[in-house]
Formats: structure tokens, C-alpha cells, sequence
């Protein structure tokens, strides 16, 4: 398969404290990849880096390498900025920006230089039905993105980054905090979406993983410790580890 | 003896009350007797009219005019330029020695007695730039007068803004400054308001440092390089010299409507600002 993603031999650390210690890791273009593992198995940090988010941490040392479509993001010559349109990020917390529906989808596209009403509306129609969230907030495109409920403002996270026609999405458990009618239209719309992006999807939610990914990765203090087909990560682990946790033993 | 904890808690939800309608009573007492002095003098040539005769006859205009020109010229030059510093303590640097100096200094600046503001624009402005008596030395005197105020409030305000909604600004690929110029002042713009309001009230209630600057002219200030008096000046002097107290608490009440009406202007701003980025 084609590989979007890559890792090589990655290691990170804050201060003196390692996060991530040698991963190497090759993420499938086109599918939905699900990193799973206890908190503080490093994932969300992998992703960080993923999207160049880890630029706002401090006492961060980084070694090896991570690539996307084969080119290096970590050398100086990326600019983080153009990164982060390519890789989008849906947080854990749903933090709309207090401003409107539609200011806070055409925030990203605002950025890059789109201000034709009619264009910006196209955008924002096409992402919030990607999201699956058009339906309910059609009317209302002008109120405070603040009045929606937690579910609704996820989806309408999502569409925000959808906006900015990345190639990858990334999300950091975005089901976290929302009840299960809501995490089913999230997981819905990820289905839908991974035939047009590559798409990662971080859970503490083993079922989840296990409902809409493609292939799992498992994390463990840092260390990937299993990494294949969902089918056979949760069928047939090739790791002790990897079968605790999936079965709810530890984590 | 125990005491009736019922009875402590009534007792100081008493002494509280009391104490807040103190406050309240004190203002409503201050405003009571300028209008109740004042108001009688004040209609329209009052206020549209030029004083006659050192200000005993006639009305006040070119006060009203140059209370106006020189709270909003000071205005205008403190609040970019306050910003501005609030932005780059906030955003652009790391806690050093460095900035505290700066935020040493700004208290500092926030501390000095206006008379001594006074002193200084007279020396510096009026005397060795040669400005002279002028609205522009008023306006400069002004303007690092109330600079401390508004960079205070302005940088509280931002530091206020939570860091998440920088964080998915700059997740949506913008920039450091957009950020700043999109979300992080936007958000802030209720207490950076509070501040403009502090200072636009400090600005038309000053009268040493303006004396000293801008002088007291009564004729209409129709440059940057002409004297003039502000309301606040104009009630000083004629209160002070015995000119006329009609005419003086006649200007102390359009003075209290002005103020009043800049904080209503100001609350229908904010609650426009806040409707629109909430």
C-alpha cells in the first residue's frame, strides 16, 4: 500500500523526560489509522509532531525523522504554516472561536487568501455536510458557533478543518466528552471522509478503534508495540501487551 | 459565649449593605449638588455659545470643543501605542528581566502624580520643543499620562484569552500575527475598552497637567498649535478666581453628562463588540 505517513526511528523528549523512543511507523494513504494506548503512551505527541503543534512546547528535543508524501517535515526548509493546511487537527475539547458558524469555517480559507462570499459559502456548505452537521445549523450559519452543544460543535471542528482541504486529518480523541449519538455521527462522517483524505484517528476507545479503523496501532510508554490490519490486531495480536490492553486489563 | 452564627451572617450581610449604598449614596450626594446648582444655568447658548467677559457671561463651546479635541487626540495616539506594548509583553516576549523592567517601569509611570506630567510637558514640550501653549503639548502630556492605564488593561486582557484559542488558530495555519489580529485582540476587546474608557475619563476630568500644557486660552482651539482649556480646566479657573460658580457648576454639569455619555457610547461598543465574537 501507498504510505502517506512515515516515521523513522523517532525519538522525542521534554527536558529530560523521553515520550517517544524510536518510533517507526508507516501510516497508509487513504485509510483510517487508529492510535490506541494508555495516557501517556505518547501518541497525542506523535501526532503533535505530525502537524508541527509540538512548535508551541518548550524543552522539546526531536530526533530521526517524520515524512509526508516522502519529504521531510521536520527539516528547516518546511514552513509549519503551509504544514498545518495539509494536516489538519480536531482536538479532544471542542473549542469553536467565538465568532459565527460561518466565520469559523471560513477562518481557515479567510487565511489563505479567499474572501468571495460566494466562494466562502460553497466552502462552508460542502464542509458542514461533510460533517454531517448542515442539516441542523443551515438556518442558522450567522449565530455564535458558542450556542451549539458539545456534539454539534465537534462536528463543526471537523468541518472547520475540513475547510481547509487538507490531505490529512488528524484527531486527537475526539469523542472524549460527547455521548454516543454524536460520536456515531463522527464515526460516520470519518467512514466517509477516508476515501478523500488520510486520516488518524487517536482513542483511549478501544471499541471505537476497533468500529471504524483500518489499521491499529498500538502505543505503550512511548513504544509502538503492535502495529497492523484492525482485523488482526484485535483478532489475532502478535503482542501479550497488545491483548491485555485490548481486553480491558490494564490502561 | 457563642453567638448565633444566623445572627453573624445577617449582621454582616447588614454592615455590607450598608457599606455599598455608602458608596453609592456618596456619588448620587456629588451629582445631586452640581445638577442641583449647575442645571438651572445650562441650555443651548450655554453650551453653543463663546464666553463673555472672562467667562462670567456667554457659554462655554470652545471648552465642550477642546475637552474633545484633546481627549480624543490622546486617545487616538495612547491607544496603538499602548497596544502595541501590551501585545509584545504578552505575545512577543518571555517573562525576563527585561520585561519586568518594563512593567516596573509602567506601574511607575501610572503612579506619578499628574502635576508632575504637568511639569514635564512644560519643560519638554512647551519650553524646549517649543511648542508653547498648544493643544499638541496637552495631547502629548495626555497621551503618557494615560499610557500606563491602557497598556495595564490591554495586557491584562490578553493574558485573559484563553491559550486553546490560540492554539486552534494557529492549528487552522495562521500565522503568529494573525492569531493576534484575529482571535487574541478580538477577545480582548471588552477590557481593552475598559481601559480607553479609563482613560478618556482621566483625560477630561485632568486639570494641573493640562494647565500646565495647553494652557487656558478661551478662544476655540482651531490648531495643534493653539492654546486652549478643557471643561475641567474652564470649572478650575472659574470656581478658583471667583469668576462666576453659576457658570462654574453650569460646566461641572455638562461635564458629568459628557462623562456619562462617553460610558454609555462606550457599553453599546462593547456589547457590539462581544455580540459579534461570541
Amino acid at each position: 500500500m501507498d504510505t502517506k505517513i512515515a516515521t523513522d526511528r523517532l525519538r522525542l523528549s521534554f527536558g529530560t523526560t523521553e515520550v517517544l523512543k524510536s518510533v517507526t511507523i508507516k501510516v497508509h494513504r487513504n485509510t483510517i489509522t487508529g492510535f490506541m494506548g494508555p495516557s501517556g503512551s505518547g501518541k497525542s505527541t506523535l501526532i503533535s509532531v505530525i502537524n508541527r503543534m509540538i512548535d508551541f512546547e518548550n524543552n522539546v528535543k526531536i530526533e530521526g525523522d517524520a515524512t509526508i508524501d516522502g519529504t521531510s517535515i521536520l527539516d528547516g526548509s518546511i514552513n509549519p504554516i503551509e504544514l498545518r493546511r495539509r494536516v489538519g487537527t480536531v482536538f479532544a475539547v471542542p473549542i469553536p472561536l467565538p465568532r459565527s458558524i460561518f466565520e469559523n469555517i471560513a477562518y481557515g480559507p479567510r487565511l489563505k487568501g479567499t474572501s468571495d462570499r460566494t466562494t466562502l459559502h460553497h466552502i462552508v456548505e460542502d464542509s458542514l455536510k461533510k460533517a454531517f452537521l448542515w442539516d441542523e445549523v443551515k438556518d442558522r450559519l450567522g449565530t455564535s458557533a458558542l450556542k451549539l452543544s458539545g456534539g454539534q460543535q465537534q462536528r463543526l471542528c471537523l468541518a472547520r478543518t475540513l475547510a481547509l482541504k487538507p490531505e490529512i486529518i488528524l484527531l486527537d480523541e475526539p469523542c472524549s466528552g460527547l455521548d454516543p449519538i454524536s460520536t456515531a455521527k463522527i464515526e460516520d462522517a470519518l467512514s466517509e471522509l477516508k476515501s478523500e483524505y488520510t486520516i488518524i484517528l487517536v482513542s483511549n476507545n478501544t471499541k471505537q478503534i476497533a468500529r471504524i479503523s483500518d489499521f491499529s496501532a498500538f502505543f505503550y510508554l512511548g513504544e509502538l508495540i503492535e502495529y497492523d490490519t484492525t482485523e488482526k490486531v484485535f483478532t489475532a495480536p502478535a503482542e501479550a501487551k497488545t491483548e491485555d490492553y485490548i481486553q480491558g486489563k490494564f490502561g | 459565649m457563642r453567638i448565633n452564627p444566623r445572627f453573624i451572617n445577617r449582621f454582616v450581610r447588614m454592615g455590607l449593605n450598608v457599606q455599598a449604598y455608602f458608596t453609592v449614596g456618596i456619588l448620587i450626594i456629588i451629582v445631586a449638588i452640581i445638577f442641583f446648582k449647575g442645571f438651572p444655568h445650562v441650555n443651548f447658548a450655554f453650551i453653543f455659545s463663546f464666553p463673555e467677559d472672562m467667562g462670567r457671561e456667554g457659554g462655554i463651546f470652545p471648552s465642550i470643543v477642546g475637552t474633545i479635541q484633546l481627549a480624543l487626540l490622546s486617545i487616538l495616539l495612547a491607544t496603538p501605542l499602548g497596544l502595541g506594548t501590551a501585545v509584545f509583553l504578552t505575545e512577543y516576549t518571555k517573562e525576563s528581566l527585561f520585561t519586568k523592567f518594563i512593567r516596573f517601569g509602567v506601574e511607575s509611570l501610572a503612579g506619578i502624580p499628574s502635576i508632575l506630567y504637568g511639569l514635564f510637558g512644560f519643560i519638554f514640550f512647551v519650553i524646549k520643543l517649543k511648542m508653547g501653549w498648544s493643544l499638541l503639548a496637552g495631547v502629548l502630556t495626555m497621551t503618557i499620562m494615560i499610557l500606563p492605564t491602557i497598556i495595564r488593561t490591554s495586557e491584562e486582557a490578553i493574558r485573559a484569552v484563553p491559550r486553546q484559542l490560540r492554539i486552534v488558530s494557529y492549528s487552522l495555519s495562521a500565522s503568529k500575527w494573525e492569531t493576534i489580529k484575529k482571535v487574541v485582540i478580538p477577545a480582548a476587546i471588552p477590557g481593552i475598552l475598559t481601559g480607553i474608557m479609563l482613560s478618556i475619563g482621566r483625560a477630561v476630568g485632568e486639570t494641573a497637567a493640562i494647565i500646565f500644557t495647553m494652557g487656558s486660552s478661551l478662544r476655540l482651539p482651531l490648531s495643534l498649535m493653539d492654546s486652549g482649556r478643557t471643561m475641567a480646566v474652564h470649572f478650575y479657573i472659574l470656581a478658583r478666581e471667583g469668576i462666576s460658580m453659576e457658570k462654574a457648576y453650569g460646566t461641572a454639569v455638562v461635564l458629568v453628562l459628557s462623562i456619562l455619555l462617553i460610558n454609555i457610547l462606550a457599553y453599546y461598543i462593547m456589547n457590539k463588540a462581544i455580540a459579534r465574537y461570541s
